[in-house]
């Protein structure tokens, strides 16, 4: 605050730094517990994946993680999350622009009811997709005769995953969105742009940020997803079985060795997503940061 | 000329009428397709039956111990995840220590981490070739494929809610009011019960009921680490799940179609959260600027 009245360059009053006195009690007691409860939950449980990794040889721990089926998992996996996330992109850019700019009645309901899929239990929202789409359901009659299959393969895959990520997108978007200053699109059409014109040169890069943030939660979040997806994914080995599904079915046979591998890899790739994302949003806030000043 | 141009200025800032309609019906018709859709098959596919077969599937003793259990698990998971939450938020939000933005990264991992990754690790940790496997063998403790297994699991998957929705709260409310309560003789904890929490109360039920909500709900985790023995280790999302594997269509979805209420009347608790918190983030920006000088600046807080 106090650096926006300075010159450049000037270097702020040392004793203008109020926050290392702390004169708020509880540091220790919270941080102390903060630090016990997230070992105990989650460092020490995790770290115990990691342990189980190093038993295995390399040569064990290279063909748990690339067989056959488990290759075509990732595959799939991946490919399907990565379409399910650019759907979202474009469908959770277009509600977010239509809950911020435009009216309508039952807007407040529409709003509320984009976190459904947060809310929802992902089993509920597999078989409830899977009755609509299968072939004697809603959706699933009319596209049936016309050779369309969405359940018990890949595409039903693909819907599951666009339903458990949309919110990530609108979520990210909407408050950008609604903080973007108006005045800078007045200014474009005043120079003469283009409604297009102002939307794809001046709107759209001050939202690319929020809009790649949320295309990557919504990936990461599809990569780890299972419960949603076993119901709708009719689970055929090498064309519908997704990693998550590896992992359990490693795990009944009781080969712990290849489960914890397979999750290994799993880990560290949702490891990466999360500093990606993190490396977005400090990016997302520095461009936020730049535009108000 | 000046009126022209502030007319073209407002014209460019919204797009022709026809465009408008079109992009809200699409939004729409995606949102019917994706969202309203799903919600109305699972009331449906419900009552296909009608009401009776409805009641019955609910009445069944293994649905109840489904019930049961479920509502078990989030009464101790959620408690625990909410102490950690406002501990966590209170020395992320309140201080500056070296490692903060390292915590916080730790914090969120649980939601990067698929669910099933989640049951495997405590699979691991306490199952029989785990590492106090033997030990909990010897003195007859099951954690893993019993009770406290699915507790541990729903409470990692759940850990981040609470504390991530509370962080920037309290990080943007800012210590003045805190101090002020310091200065004027309160203590740690009255400094927290008269000042903190009323500051924090729409946040904390916004993140208790989300966390609540995926509590209950979690599948991926809990279907890991429960071993799905009826009437014993069965939650409701695995109840859901054996009732359809076994074409008990109706009972499926009458399970089912509680979790869905249950996730509309967490979604309307949490729309009126949201709107509270706004209208009082509104109400706290219309207040005078507390800088030029603090001592007011905490009074006024306080007075508030």
């Amino acid at each position: 605050m106090t650096s926006a009245v300075l010159p450049h360059g000037a270097v702020p009053p040392p004793v203008a730094r109020r926050t290392p006195v702390r004169v708020l009690p509880g540091f220790n007691l919270t941080l102390g517990f903060t630090v016990f409860y997230l070992c105990l939950i989650v460092l020490i449980p995790l770290s115990a994946l990691l342990f189980k990794t190093f038993t295995l040889t390399w040569p064990q721990f290279w063909e748990a993680v690339t067989g056959p089926r488990v290759l075509a998992s990732y595959r799939l996996t991946f490919g399907a999350s990565f379409i399910a996330a650019m759907v979202n992109v474009v469908f959770g850019l277009l509600v977010a622009w239509v809950l911020v700019r435009y009216s309508f009645p039952g807007k407040k309901i529409v709003d509320a009811l984009v976190d459904l899929p947060f809310a929802l239990p992902t089993a509920v929202a597999g078989i409830s997709l899977t009755a609509l789409l299968a072939g004697n359901g809603w959706i699933g009659q009319f596209l049936e005769p016309h050779g369309i299959q969405l359940a018990f393969n890949p595409n039903g895959i693909v819907i599951a995953l666009i339903f458990i990520g949309l919110p990530f997108v609108v979520r990210t978007v909407q408050p950008v969105l609604e903080d973007a200053e108006k005045e800078l699109e007045e200014a474009a059409t005043c120079l003469g742009a283009t409604r297009w014109q102002t939307f794809s040169r001046v709107v759209f890069p001050s939202i690319a940020p929020a809009l790649l943030t949320g295309f990557a939660m919504a990936f990461a979040r599809a990569v780890g997803e299972y419960g949603s997806v076993i119901f709708i994914a009719g689970n055929m080995p090498m064309v519908s079985e997704i990693t998550p599904l590896i992992i359990i079915s490693k795990l009944e046979q009781y080969d712990y060795a290849g489960a914890t591998a397979v999750a290994t890899v799993m880990l560290v790739i949702s490891f990466i997503l999360l500093l990606v994302i993190n490396g977005l949003q400090s990016w997302q806030r520095k461009r936020s940061a730049g535009n108000t000043q | 000329m000046n009126q022209n141009n502030i007319r073209t200025a407002q014209r460019g800032t919204t797009e022709a009428p026809w465009v408008r309609y079109a992009l809200t019906g699409i939004a729409l018709v995606f949102m019917f397709l994706f969202l309203v859709l799903p919600l109305a098959a699972v009331a449906t596919e419900a009552l296909r039956k009608g009401w009776d077969a409805y009641a019955e599937a609910l009445r069944e003793p293994d649905a109840w111990s489904a019930i049961r259990l479920t509502f078990i698990t989030a009464l101790v998971a959620v408690p625990l995840n909410l102490v950690f939450g406002v501990a966590a938020a209170w020395c992320i939000a309140k201080y500056e220590f070296k490692g903060k933005s390292f915590l916080t990264t730790l914090i969120d991992l649980p939601f990067s981490v698929s669910p099933v990754v989640a049951g495997l690790i405590y699979v691991l940790v306490f199952g029989a070739q785990g590492w106090f496997g033997p030990w909990l063998a010897e003195h007859d403790i099951k954690i893993v494929f019993a009770v406290p297994g699915i507790i541990l699991a729903t409470i990692f998957v759940t850990f981040p809610f609470i504390a991530r929705e509370l962080i920037p709260l309290m990080q943007a409310q800012g210590n003045d009011e805190e101090q002020a309560a310091q200065v004027l003789g309160a203590t740690g904890w009255q400094t927290f019960w008269y000042v903190t929490l009323p500051n924090i109360k729409w946040g904390l039920i916004y993140g208790v009921i989300l966390c609540n909500a995926r509590a209950m709900g979690e599948f991926g985790a809990v279907s890991v680490v429960s071993g799905h023995i009826r009437g014993q280790t069965n939650t409701m999302p695995l109840h859901v799940e054996i009732l359809y594997n076994e074409y008990q269509s109706v009972a499926a979805f009458a399970v089912a179609s509680l979790l869905a209420l249950l996730a509309l009347v967490t979604l309307a608790i949490k729309s009126v959260a949201e709107w509270r918190m706004e209208s009082e983030l509104k109400a706290l920006a219309e207040l005078p600027p507390e800088r030029p000088t603090p001592a007011r600046g905490a009074t006024a807080g306080i007075a508030n």
